[in-house]
């Protein structure tokens, strides 16, 4: 393995009430991210993956324990360190009349420009390759409210592309795509920790795109974070865990009835 | 690069064109009829001008028509930049707030001193109407400063304002239910809006409040357009969210105050001229939509005023009344058309 993206110990996710009451969600775990990895995070709805990466892009304060990015304690960063070290991606729908996809991706570009937003040559160029990267080049001066959900997803990405950290976090990047899109999306995710050497983290439902395409996962289960490749994990069976009380199980690597 | 470039600097031309053209018909037309002339000469010639025409131009028109201007440009840079923190098409200007707490300022000097059965003299209470007025909006700053400071979540914020609002609203009910009727009616026309009522001095005060304020929103422009975006997006590319909305309520009622001090809660401009701005210029970016709501407002406020004054009348129609109805179409266009302006 070679460096170390993101270092995590004794991590748990966890809320604090208006009376300053702590609610520890999910107990803690300690993982780590290689630099250039793909990074899948599987578990059920409500088990924390949410809070766990609204955590990790700096959204939202540590509960406990500590994260080190890139070698730098996460609680001592500041808005634009984190803004240069780590892009994020919700699930939220961007849907402003009248924002032009070449503008949308612009806002990308945020701390690199000076005080009015100008853009230089280097940014405009860098906007139009990330538009070239994402295939969405026709789409530069279309109306960002009249895309599909496929294409406003890449065009998500391309501005997530032109902030220029190492690491990009994704959460559930194919929510709302049809299958095709889905797997295009996800391979050209798994693209950019290749050709880009980006570290890549992304949630997602689908346990045959965590299985078949992620170098990593992170399985979120029965308050216990599981974490290796996919083959270990079937091999020390985590996703049984995963899996208790459904309709579901995991046999030879492959997702069955029961 | 840009697309339309040539387009937005066509439109931005024959705007900044419009606004002298509309300044100049504000001059010229109104109730009693003075050629264009007489107005030159009032300027720029040393010829005798009868003294009643150049107390009209000097005393009256000129400074109305400087008051339009600068109300018509703060109102909507106002109301622009409320629709983008709070995401909202239909926010304006008054949504933190500030017309309610200076209402209730208002309120409390006019009425209350009814109430009490004090006699205010009519010279001073102008200058002391403002300072009320004045004073309830920086009052309702404060408080909204404090709120947003603590509370992270901008709808918390926005419910904070609605229900400051209905308190104030509340209260004036009060004071209104138990002044006398000719303090009654002093409030309700103020109420009505009146670009007629500043002074040189005050004029001075109006300039140079829009001016900061307007330097305050030309120094956010950046943080307006990732705001479009969300809170969450705004943040991960870097924005400081507490100190921006800060600076950025901070500007919005410096602008919008000084308006209610001066002219009255003048209603309508601050939410249908971003819209229109937006409609014209078919961009989100704020770097167009700034200048433009500038001289949008500038247009549509100066023309609202020469519309008021009804050239050959001797009638002043409250400006409240005159924006309504500029105003209303526009906003019952945006709650008809089917596109959604921003969709969550």
């Amino acid at each position: 393995m070679n460096k170390q993206s993101i270092k995590i110990e004794n991590l748990s996710l966890g809320y604090e009430n208006s009376a300053n009451a702590k609610h520890e969600l999910f107990p803690p775990f300690s993982v780590t991210a290689g630099s250039s990895q793909f990074i899948a995070l599987v578990g059920r709805n409500g088990v924390g993956k949410s809070t766990f990466l609204r955590t990790l892009a700096g959204l939202q304060n540590i509960f406990s324990g500590n994260i080190f990015i890139n070698g730098k304690a996460a609680s001592r960063l500041l808005r634009k360190d984190y803004a240069s070290l780590i892009s994020f991606v919700s699930t939220e729908m961007v849907r402003v009349m009248h924002l032009k996809v070449f503008d949308l991706i612009a806002m990308g570009r945020y701390t690199y420009t000076n005080l009015f937003g100008n853009l230089s040559v280097n940014d405009e160029k860098i906007i139009v390759d990330s538009l070239e990267m994402t295939g969405m080049s026709d789409f530069m001066w279309r109306n960002v409210s009249e895309l599909s959900d496929g294409e406003r997803q890449r065009i998500m990405i391309a501005r997530a592309l032109v902030q220029d950290t190492p690491i990009m976090i994704f959460d559930e990047p194919t929510a709302f795509l049809d299958i095709p899109n889905k797997y295009e999306i996800i391979l050209l995710l798994k693209n950019l920790t290749r050709q880009k050497s980006k570290t890549i983290i992304f949630s997602t439902h689908d346990l045959n795109i965590a299985l078949h395409l992620a170098d990593k996962i992170w399985l979120m289960a029965n308050r216990k974070m599981y974490e290796g490749t996919p083959s270990q994990l079937i091999k020390t069976n985590a996703f049984d865990e995963m899996l208790a009380n459904t309709v579901l199980k995991m046999e030879n690597g492959e997702i069955k009835f029961k | 690069m840009t697309n339309n470039r040539t387009r937005t600097k066509f439109y931005f031309g024959a705007l900044s064109l419009a606004v002298i053209l509309l300044f100049v018909l504000d001059i010229v037309l109104g109730s009693v009829y003075i050629s264009i002339r007489e107005i030159f000469n009032v300027f720029f010639s040393a010829d005798k001008v009868e003294p009643h025409i150049s107390n009209i131009i000097i005393n009256f028109r000129l400074p109305r028509a400087c008051v339009a201007l600068l109300a018509g440009v703060a109102l909507s840079v106002s109301g622009l930049q409320m629709q983008t923190v709070f995401r909202n098409p239909l926010a304006d200007p008054y949504i933190l707030g500030v017309s309610s707490g200076a209402n209730l300022g208002v309120a409390l000097f006019l009425l209350g001193s009814s109430i009490f059965s004090i006699i205010l003299p009519t010279l001073v209470s102008n200058f002391c109407i403002a300072s009320a007025a004045f004073a309830g909006s920086a009052l309702t700053l404060f408080l909204v400063l404090i709120v947003s400071i603590r509370i992270r979540d901008i709808m918390t914020v926005l419910i904070f304002g609605i229900m400051f609002s209905g308190a104030a609203t509340a209260i004036v009910g009060l004071l209104q239910y138990m002044s006398s009727e000719s303090a009654l009616k002093t409030f309700v026309v103020w109420t009505l809006g009146n670009l007629g009522n500043a002074t040189f001095d005050e004029i001075k005060i109006m300039f140079v409040i829009t001016l900061t304020g307007l330097t305050i929103v030309i120094f956010s422009i950046k943080k307006l357009n990732v705001l479009l975006l969300g809170d969450v997006y705004a943040q991960t590319v870097g924005v400081n969210l507490r100190l921006t909305r800060t600076i950025i309520f901070m500007s919005t009622s410096l602008l919008t105050g000084q308006v209610v001090a001066f002219c009255g809660p003048i209603g309508f401009i601050g939410i249908a001229v971003p819209h229109i701005a937006r409609m014209f210029f078919r961009r989100a970016d704020h770097r167009i939509l700034v200048p433009a709501c500038i001289l949008l407002g500038a247009n549509i406020m100066l023309f609202c005023d020469i519309v008021s004054q009804i050239p050959g009348y001797n009638i002043v129609i409250p400006i409240n009344i005159v924006v309504a109805f500029v105003g209303i179409p526009v906003i019952i266009r945006i709650i008809f058309s089917n596109k959604k302006i921003i969709n969550e």
